[in-house]
């Protein structure tokens, strides 16, 4: 049999970042996939010798646009945990509302990608019709749609208030309406469990074995969250991880809808026990900067950026009438970071891992982050020989690829 | 404090191995340069959400055994290891030669805090 060696990728239509693989094929059949990174490396772990902790934050932030707050949330926690830093209750609280919210709207886009990957364009739009509501809601709480910005050493800059609350209630309900509307097209249409059923399959015991993470790991069988560690506030909101069985693209597919629902009810469920209270230790050295002490913004600043952006809008109602109400700082903590953590968070693409080395200086000496898509690329490697040519597109998505987190 | 286990470069493999038949899945490696006296590897395993450490302390122009032979997960970060601090490891199933992210011509460790390090092992 002729073998082929077909360069997929780095530029795909089904990849938003770049990625290349090596495939060789046998008879339209897979047999062998090496992967070559390298096209978006930015060197961004190496920044901790030059900024110091809490410039960190911003940097941490930017490894990936659309989980910006678990990294932020991931990172703070670790430099929390060296420092012996007691975190408000109430901004841990608020911590696991905005995290959820990420995780909703990068599960929403996936699903819109995923649609339009099989040729399911007005799926895609619907999709992201809803994950613009989403959006509107981390617009009008932070001033910022997709790098929010909220964490600080010690807490969070932001604080809700109860019309803010009853808002975002609102809006969750409209939300889950919709996403329930999409079940049908994405979960039962035939043409969808045609290309996805069966495709891409990861065992569970191959799962465990090659480090999948995240829905990955889930859709293959494994009740492992990280959000059962109980960080943020998830040890008192009686969490259970979204399990499916078949380890298929559909599995994965199917793992992400509901975790999507799931969000929606950790958020209420985090309003509704929320306490009241402070939202940030006054950890020494990060409240010294200007640029991070809690904040809030007015309702005439939403308004003009609304304005300014409405053409590209989407959503027709206008962000509520309400400014962003500032944190409450509570009592300081003194010290610069000095020892080692590892700190774990879920991201929506799976378990995030920071490693983070102090030396009781400004600048941390180490920042180790591991991403979920770097430890899903082993997976991928393993499940992509056998498969037919045709099938590699959907495959690769189902695994929820990001570059830029992997290669940092 | 990270409470970490020290291991050595002979065991490392073994203790790899004794890991993944007890059914602990390799998190990650994080390699740290502790300058003149060389490196720190730490070895994160997790079983049921439970986090286990190992640490190995190498001298500079130490060639490591990989563990990606027990662990496939292993081969992107060890030689990941090996692209940003020069660290050679031996036997990886998949060795990119320091090129997974950079390009062949380059030859400093770019997160090596005074790098001379060459890639040739």
């Amino acid at each position: 049999m002729a073998r082929t060696i077909l360069p997929f990728g780095p530029q795909h239509p089904v990849l938003p970042e770049p990625l290349h693989l090596k495939l060789t094929i046998e008879d339209e059949i897979v047999t062998e996939a090496l992967p070559t990174l390298g096209y978006v490396h930015r060197g961004l772990e190496k920044l901790c010798e030059v900024r110091d902790f809490n410039q960190m934050i911003q940097i941490v932030e930017r490894v990936c646009g659309i989980c910006s707050c678990l990294h932020a949330l991931c990172y703070c926690e670790g430099i929390e945990q060296i420092m012996g830093v007691d975190v408000p209750r109430r901004a841990k609280y608020l911590r696991t509302i905005w995290g959820e919210l990420h995780r909703m709207h990068s599960h929403l886009l996936w699903l819109g990608l995923f649609a339009d990957a099989f040729g399911f364009e007005s799926l895609f739009m619907q999709f992201w019709r809803v994950r613009e509501r989403i959006m509107d809601i981390m617009e009008a709480t932070c001033g910022n749609r997709v790098v929010v910005s909220v964490n600080v050493i010690g807490g969070v800059r932001r604080d809700l208030t109860p019309e803010q609350c009853q808002w975002i209630e609102q809006q969750l309900a409209i939300s889950e309406k919709e996403i329930k509307q999409l079940q049908t097209t994405i979960l039962s249409d035939y043409t969808v469990k045609k290309r996805t059923v069966g495709k891409g399959v990861l065992t569970k015991e191959q799962a465990y074995q090659l480090g999948a993470v995240g829905p990955m790991l889930r859709g293959s069988g494994w009740a492992q969250d990280a959000r059962q560690t109980g960080y943020a506030a998830f040890d008192e909101l009686g969490f259970e991880p979204v399990v499916e069985y078949d380890g298929d693209s559909y599995a994965r597919c199917a793992v992400r809808f509901r975790e999507t629902l799931q969000s929606i009810d950790i958020v209420r469920l985090a309003i509704a026990r929320m306490p009241a209270g402070e939202t940030a230790a006054n950890v020494s050295g990060a409240m010294e900067d200007d640029t991070l002490r809690p904040v809030g913004g007015k309702r005439g600043d939403i308004m003009q950026a609304y304005n300014r952006d409405k053409h590209h809008r989407i959503t027709a109602a206008p962000p509520p009438n309400f400014d962003i109400p500032a944190g409450h700082v509570a009592a300081k903590v003194k010290g610069k970071p000095d020892g080692e953590a590892v700190t774990r968070v879920e991201q929506p693409r799976g378990e995030l891992m920071y490693y983070i080395k102090g030396v009781g200086s400004k600048n941390m000496d180490r920042v180790r982050i591991r991403t979920p898509t770097f430890a899903n690329i082993p997976p991928l490697l393993a499940m992509l020989p056998g498969c037919e040519l045709a099938d590699v597109p959907v495959i690769v998505l189902s695994i929820d690829p990001c570059i830029s987190c992997t290669e940092r | 404090m990270l409470e970490t286990i020290p291991v050595t470069i002979e065991s490392v493999r073994d203790v790899a191995k004794q890991c993944f038949d007890e059914g602990w899945r390799l998190v990650t490696l994080s390699a740290v340069d502790l300058g003149e006296a060389g490196f720190d590897i730490l070895y994160h395993y997790d079983k049921d959400l439970v986090m286990r450490h190992y640490r190995l302390t190498i001298p500079k122009e130490t060639v490591v055994p990989s563990i990606s032979p027990v662990y496939f997960a292993a081969l992107l970060v060890e030689n990941e290891i090996r692209d940003q601090f020069g660290i050679c490891f031996a036997d990886i199933v998949l060795d990119f030669g320091g090129a997974l992210y950079l390009e062949e011509e380059v030859r400093a460790m770019p997160f090596c805090k005074v790098s001379v390090a060459q890639k040739q092992c």
